[in-house]
């Protein structure tokens, strides 16, 4: 029985080694690919290089506010400003040349003096933000950045601009009008209001600029990528060589499945079957087999991103190649599967490469889960891919421990048990 | 050696085989002759186990065959009609292969394999890739990789199906060898002449029934006449008088088509210059006269009123 089993996988085990073409190709295919996602998710983790976004404004305004906020923006190190009509702007971004335009309307200056200090009954200044929707991370970035620099701004202006000391004077005026407020928190508001006043009218005297530029926002972010260890940077390779070997892997589980159903109509099939082996036996040294070919292809893989790219198991070794194991079991048991339920391989081919790409993109292979939608995160936990390629970040880049992995290996295995018992009992042995 | 009863199987509203039975005592060969889709190969697989029979039981040694794994299988050698070797590997890495899978171990393997390239004579291209045979060559292979194992009964599905005559003797030398060292042989084919060749018995099954099952003498006792005279009339309209031909005392039968009359006779030497001149007295001109011996391709043909194979 072993004898006849181990015969059984290192036949298929010689014929997949005996093809060096087939071979090189189910490397190169998983590696280039991976390769190339993991280029454009920027994979070593080092930002300026993309960290430019192009935005066009259009200054419809040239007050002193808008001007000194096209001057800010200019300033900014994630931004690339260039300046643009209306029309120009539009054009641009449909035509994907820039992510976002930014439009300062005609009266932007005046209307966001006014609203400073008016509270809700004035009119706000309105900002027109263009994107291009494929674009929308950048969008947002930019909306926060221009936050931050609008504030700026127009406190400035406030405490000491021309424009400020005007809708000083007008908000003093209304409140005058204002009989809804209490008589002690009018007063307060006046004092404030005056005080101001008071401030830019020295201030301007003094020359503008002076010690106080107008609020700033109070804080600096310092960001720190959190990998395995500090001073690690994040290795977008890891991630992408996961993905891209899970996704070639499964590739390889619904050859399997085919090869099987087409095996079912030749001579060799009848010949095994004739020999007094189990079912268990036959099909069980077919899933065996693929699995080391798939473990083959995973392992070759990060031992080339391990050369190339820098990408370390830094965590948990053994998690590492326990996930590697048990997803290329549930692989393979995923292509008996494919055999089991397939009636001709025609039919099925196109049907299980659907299946596999689903599975795939649920499992984040193409871009990780963490981008998805919350609802999208929460279901895709039941899609085994999400825990292979989880469990293999886990222990690459994120650097976590066994324990991480420990319930993603159980669930794999689970599932190539169900998927294989499934497969055996699906199976048409009758078949011709 | 094994006996199979009353074997049923369909397929849908086709009835591949239908109450299939016969017997093969130690060291016989039977031919199991019939048409395509008779249903050969599917009483073929049922009896080496492949196929579950929806009825009807197949006793090897006396024991019934039960289940995947029944040691009793490794009494039966297997040539499958379609080829059933591994392309990519070398005819002997084929044949070890095949001894792994009944378990022999890797001396016992080696020795079997060698003994069994030597005896199809391919003992020179044992490590040349199957895939660089020539089709003569990959169906002798085919039989060699039944045969590791050294099971006592063989069942022999077709195995010189597009085989250049040459490939072909040789393999029915091998098949006889096999047959003198003992083998029980199946032998399936709806070429008369192979059964005739090898076979002690011959089946004949048509849509799935036996339709005939003894011996070649058997089978031949079946036919009013042992041979058959062919004339080939001038004038093909041939007013001849069929019955007062077939009165004629050597003679068993008459038949008249396209300006041929086939007669069956049993004496050929008595038979043909009495024929001929009752003719030529008759003021029949014949263009041309062959004889034939009847064959099992006559059996088939007076069993059903068909031919064996399309013309
Ligand atoms: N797997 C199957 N599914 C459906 N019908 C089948 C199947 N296998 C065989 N049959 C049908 O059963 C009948 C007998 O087929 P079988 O292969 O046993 O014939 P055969 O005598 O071996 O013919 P051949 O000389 O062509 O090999 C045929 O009508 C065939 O179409
Ligand atoms: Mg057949």
């Amino acid at each position: 029985m072993t004898r006849a089993f181990i015969a059984l996988v290192s036949k298929d085990l010689k014929l997949f080694f005996t093809d060096r073409r087939a071979v090189v190709l189910s490397l190169v295919a998983p590696i280039a690919i991976g390769s190339f996602f993991g280029y454009i998710f920027n994979g070593d983790g080092d930002r300026t290089e993309i960290g430019r976004v192009q935005v066009l404004v259009v200054d419809e305004d040239r007050s002193p506010i808008s001007q000194d906020l096209v001057a800010q923006l200019k300033a900014d190190a994630a931004l690339e400003v260039t300046l643009a009509t209306p029309v120009e702007a539009r054009e641009a971004v449909r035509r994907a040349q820039a992510a976002v335009a930014v439009e300062l309307p005609p009266r932007f200056g005046a209307d966001a003096a006014g609203a400073f200090f008016g509270g809700r009954a004035r009119k706000k200044a309105e900002v027109r933000l263009l994107y291009d929707p494929s674009r929308a991370t950048e969008a947002s970035m930019v909306q926060g950045i221009l936050v931050g620099h609008v504030m700026q701004s127009v406190s400035k202006e406030m405490f000491t601009g021309p424009t400020g000391r005007a809708a000083i004077g007008d908000a003093l005026t209304q409140l005058e009008r204002d009989t809804t407020m209490r008589p002690d928190e009018r007063g307060a508001l006046q004092d404030l209001l005056r005080g101001a006043g008071r401030w830019n009218d020295t201030s301007r005297a003094a020359g503008s600029g002076g010690a106080g530029g107008g609020l700033t926002i109070p804080f600096d972010v310092k960001k720190e990528a959190m990998t395995s260890r500090r001073g690690v940077p994040y290795n977008g390779y890891a991630h992408s060589f996961a993905g891209m070997g899970v996704q070639f892997v499964l590739f390889m589980a619904i050859e399997m499945g085919l090869g099987l159903l087409l095996q079912q109509r030749d001579g060799l099939w009848r010949r095994l079957r004739a020999a007094p082996l189990s079912r268990g036996v036959l099909l069980g040294a077919r899933s065996v087999s693929t699995a080391l070919q798939s473990l083959f292809i995973l392992f070759f893989m990060f031992l080339f991103a391990r050369v190339v790219f820098g990408v370390r198991v830094d965590g948990s070794l053994a998690g590492f190649i326990g996930i590697a194991v048990a997803f290329s079991l549930m692989t393979a048991s995923f292509g008996l599967l494919i055999a089991g339920l397939g009636r001709t391989p025609e039919g099925t081919r196109a049907l299980s490469i659907v299946a596999t790409l689903v599975l795939v993109m649920l499992g984040g292979a193409w871009v990780p889960t963490f981008v998805f939608p919350q609802w999208l995160q929460k279901l895709t936990v039941v899609v085994p891919t999400r825990w292979a390629v989880d469990g293999l970040d886990a222990t690459t880049w994120r650097g976590l421990g066994f324990s991480s992995v420990a319930w993603p290996i159980v669930f794999l295995l689970g599932t190539a048990m169900i998927c294989g018992s499934l497969a055996v009992a699906r199976f048409r042995w009758d078949a011709d | 050696m094994y006996d199979i009863n009353g074997l049923t199987k369909r397929y849908g509203n086709v009835v591949a085989a239908d109450g299939v039975s016969f017997r093969a005592d130690e060291g016989e060969a039977i031919g199991l002759l019939g048409p395509n889709g008779a249903g050969k190969t599917t009483t073929v697989s049922m009896i080496a186990g492949l196929l579950r029979p929806d009825a009807g039981e197949v006793l090897i040694a006396g024991r019934p065959l039960c289940g995947d794994t029944d040691p009793i299988k490794r009494e039966i050698g297997l040539v499958t009609q379609d080829i059933a070797l591994v392309a990519d590997l070398s005819a002997l890495d084929n044949l070890l292969f095949f001894a792994a899978l009944y378990d022999l171990d890797r001396p016992t393997a080696r020795r079997a394999a060698a003994d069994a390239l030597d005896l199809v004579g391919l003992a020179d291209r044992a490590r040349h890739k199957v895939r660089t045979f020539s089709g003569g060559m990959k169906r002798r292979l085919n039989l060699a990789a039944a045969l590791l194992h050294d099971p006592r009964i063989l069942l022999l599905d077709e195995p010189i199906v597009g085989v250049d005559p040459q490939s072909r003797n040789a393999i029915f030398d091998n098949l006889e060898t096999l047959k003198r060292r003992g083998k029980t042989l199946l032998y399936t084919t709806h070429y008369m002449e192979e059964a005739e060749r090898l076979c002690d018995r011959v089946v004949i099954i048509d849509h799935g029934k036996v339709i005939a099952d003894d011996t070649l003498q058997g089978l031949y006792r079946l036919l009013p006449a042992s041979n058959l005279l062919s004339i080939e009339l001038e004038d093909r309209e041939g007013r001849v008088d069929l019955e007062q031909l077939r009165a004629l005392p050597p003679v068993k039968t008459v038949e008249f088509a396209n300006g041929a009359l086939r007669i069956g006779v049993s004496d050929l030497a008595a038979a043909t210059p009495f024929v001929l001149q009752w003719l030529v007295d008759h003021g029949h001109r014949y263009r041309h006269a062959v004889t034939e011996r009847a064959d099992l391709e006559t059996v088939f043909l007076s069993l059903t009123g068909r031919t064996l194979r399309d013309r």
